[in-house]
């Protein structure tokens, strides 16, 4: 069954969620979403749950065609999505129809949207999760990027949370500018104290267009080991910062392998991985050093401010139903507490 | 292995238990017993346990447990004393057929050590390889011990689509593809096993501290278990020292 119409698929558009964890001691990459903020922010807007599958959109947004009515939300880069002929908001939810057709632009601002559907995407899991791993056709839709008249189908069951928004001041500004926070290590001690110096260097990290899902090779100042740039093979995160010999940084993102044989220098923290998902080719990165500590006082803030966004949310949907019955007084218990309370059948 | 075990940071939400800068079997058994220990402690928090070469990267929820914390509590699992490692060795049978199409660069590493067809199949089916991790591709296994007899470099120029199974040489290396790629290695073989398979539960039937025995078969052999593993009848022969051989 299909409900929804791939007109167009787009530059690289994936089925992804959370991603595979659980699976790196077999040597299966996690995969999933880049932007975890604008990801997570998506389902809460459809009102679905946080770890529910969506589409991640990358550089030039597809072309879908609805076949059944129900809600989506688009977030993360700015695509201009339209309905039809009619430009449409971000960062809030909304109807479409049977017939309407969506369609995303190219990327003004960030390179990555999500398109999130109330509702479940319906495809088999593998291995407990529905992203995509391109590179060994595994997961999301048939293994691979949406093509032009593929067919998706969304199991609809939640067409009653149209109107949601995001408050203007949680919504991202993506700049091709960062201060990307790093943890130094695990092999920091690899470098030389020159070469710690100049990847701390002011002028930062040039993004090469050798960057996609898997990592962002960088270029800039060059990074000196004391003697290797290889290690035995050891294990790898999303955020990993690899020098090989050729002295210039490459940043493991989403598809990663999950073993690597460079010195990784440093590591992003998780906090700064959405900003950085929206960076592109071109833009530059200044690192910035920070305690273990101190990253898990950010990764507190990040998360509570994702909790507040939730519930704030979920406050902004307008109840809508037909009173039907007479008003009624009855007599609650909570607690051991009687309330009063009115009571209407409504519709 | 180091006199003193290190804790490294890998960003805000893993630590990297390192047990040395060598790759020994006696690192692996202690990074086996340390896995263990640790999935039987069940700390809240721990998410995932990757046990690579050298070392072990534990992915933690920070909400849930402090890096000090973690550390503290690793630290007394790794210094509870090893368990007798003998008794939880497996070795795992892989059928494999030799030569011709399934195996094309057999005579080559034959030619290249100066050895006969019977030869190479001989000194590679002798030897136990212990799985050291998995990594690269889903499924695939390093493993240790060749022989460097049989020792040969990989192709000058690699392979676009090597079939699932595949059973090669890459310099003192062995290793089975489990899933069709490109790759360089100097094929000598192919077991029918379904190495790596995404709806199995696990997907994967090896795990690092296992050890791996290839077996040469038959043609006749080869199509007879590669029918069982096709209608999911197949199960795997499995070694251990308790219950001698028995499926899996």
């Amino acid at each position: 069954m299909t409900n929804i119409k791939v007109l167009k698929g787009g530059f690289f558009t994936t089925i992804q969620d959370i991603g595979r964890w659980g699976y790196q001691n077999i040597g299966m990459p996690v995969a999933g979403v880049m932007d975890n903020f604008s990801y997570r922010v998506a389902n809460y807007l459809v009102g679905n749950s946080e770890r529910e599958a969506v589409l991640e959109v990358t550089f030039l947004g597809p072309k879908l065609k609805f076949l059944e009515d129900m809600v989506i939300a688009i977030t993360g880069a700015g695509m201009n999505p339209k309905v039809n002929d009619t430009e449409i908001s971000m960062w809030k939810s909304f109807k479409v129809s049977k017939g309407d057709v969506l369609s995303l632009g190219a990327a003004t601002t960030g390179i990555r949207s999500y398109i999130a559907f109330g509702g479940k995407i319906d495809v088999e899991p593998v291995n407990s999760s529905k992203s995509t791993y391109a590179k060994s056709g595994i997961g999301g839709f048939k293994g691979r990027r949406l093509l032009d008249n593929d067919g998706l189908n969304i199991k609809v069951f939640n067409n009653r949370s149209p109107d949601r928004y995001l408050d203007k001041k949680y919504i991202p500004e993506y700049s091709k500018k960062n201060i990307i926070r790093v943890i130094l290590g695990p092999q920091d001690d690899y470098f030389t104290e020159e070469g710690l110096n100049s990847f701390f260097n002011p002028k930062g990290y040039k993004i090469t267009n050798q960057s996609d899902r898997m990592g962002y090779r960088l270029e800039g100042e060059i990074i000196e080991h004391k003697e290797k740039a290889d290690i035995i093979s050891d294990g790898t995160v999303f955020g990993s910062i690899q020098v090989p010999a050729n002295k210039q940084p490459i940043i493991l993102m989403a598809d990663r392998q999950t073993t690597g044989g460079y010195t990784k220098i440093a590591t992003v923290i998780s906090s700064d991985l959405p900003k950085l998902a929206q960076m592109s080719s071109g833009d530059e990165i200044i690192f910035k050093k920070v305690s273990v500590k101190e990253s898990h006082k950010i990764y507190r803030e990040f998360e509570h401010k994702l909790s507040i966004i939730k519930d704030e949310i979920s406050k902004t949907q307008k109840i809508r139903y037909h009173k039907i019955g007479p008003l009624r007084k009855m007599k609650i218990t909570i607690n051991g507490i009687n309330y009063i309370v009115d009571v209407q059948e409504v519709k | 292995m180091y006199d003193k075990v290190k804790y490294l940071p890998a960003g805000d939400k893993a630590l990297i238990i390192e047990f040395g800068n060598e790759i020994s079997i006696e690192i692996n058994a202690k990074i086996r017993n340390v896995v263990k220990f640790i999935n039987e402690a069940k700390i809240e928090g721990i998410e995932e346990i990757v046990p690579t070469y050298r070392s072990i990267q534990l992915l933690y929820n920070p909400l849930k447990i402090s890096y000090s914390k973690l550390i503290e509590k690793v630290d007394i699992l790794y210094n509870k004393p090893i368990e007798n490692k003998e008794d939880n060795i497996r070795i795992f049978k892989i059928p494999t057929l030799y030569g011709n199409e399934y195996g094309p660069d057999i005579n080559y590493v034959a030619e290249h050590n100066h050895l006969t067809l019977e030869e190479v199949i001989k000194i590679h089916t002798r030897t136990d390889y212990l799985v050291y991790m998995l990594g690269f591709t889903p499924g695939f296994t390093y493993l240790g011990g060749m022989s460097e007899r049989i020792a040969t470099p990989r192709l000058s120029s690699p392979r676009t689509k090597i079939p699932a199974g595949s059973v090669g040489i890459a310099g003192s290396q062995t290793g089975m593809y489990p899933s069709e790629t490109p790759g360089g290695w100097q094929l000598i073989g192919r077991t029918p096993l379904r190495l790596y398979a995404p709806n199995r539960e696990p997907p994967v039937f090896l795990n690092a501290g296992d050890y791996v025995r290839f077996v040469s078969i038959t043609e006749e052999e080869y199509k007879d278990i590669q029918k069982q593993v096709e209608e999911d009848n197949y199960k795997v022969k499995v070694i251990t020292p308790e219950r001698g051989e028995h499926d899996d």
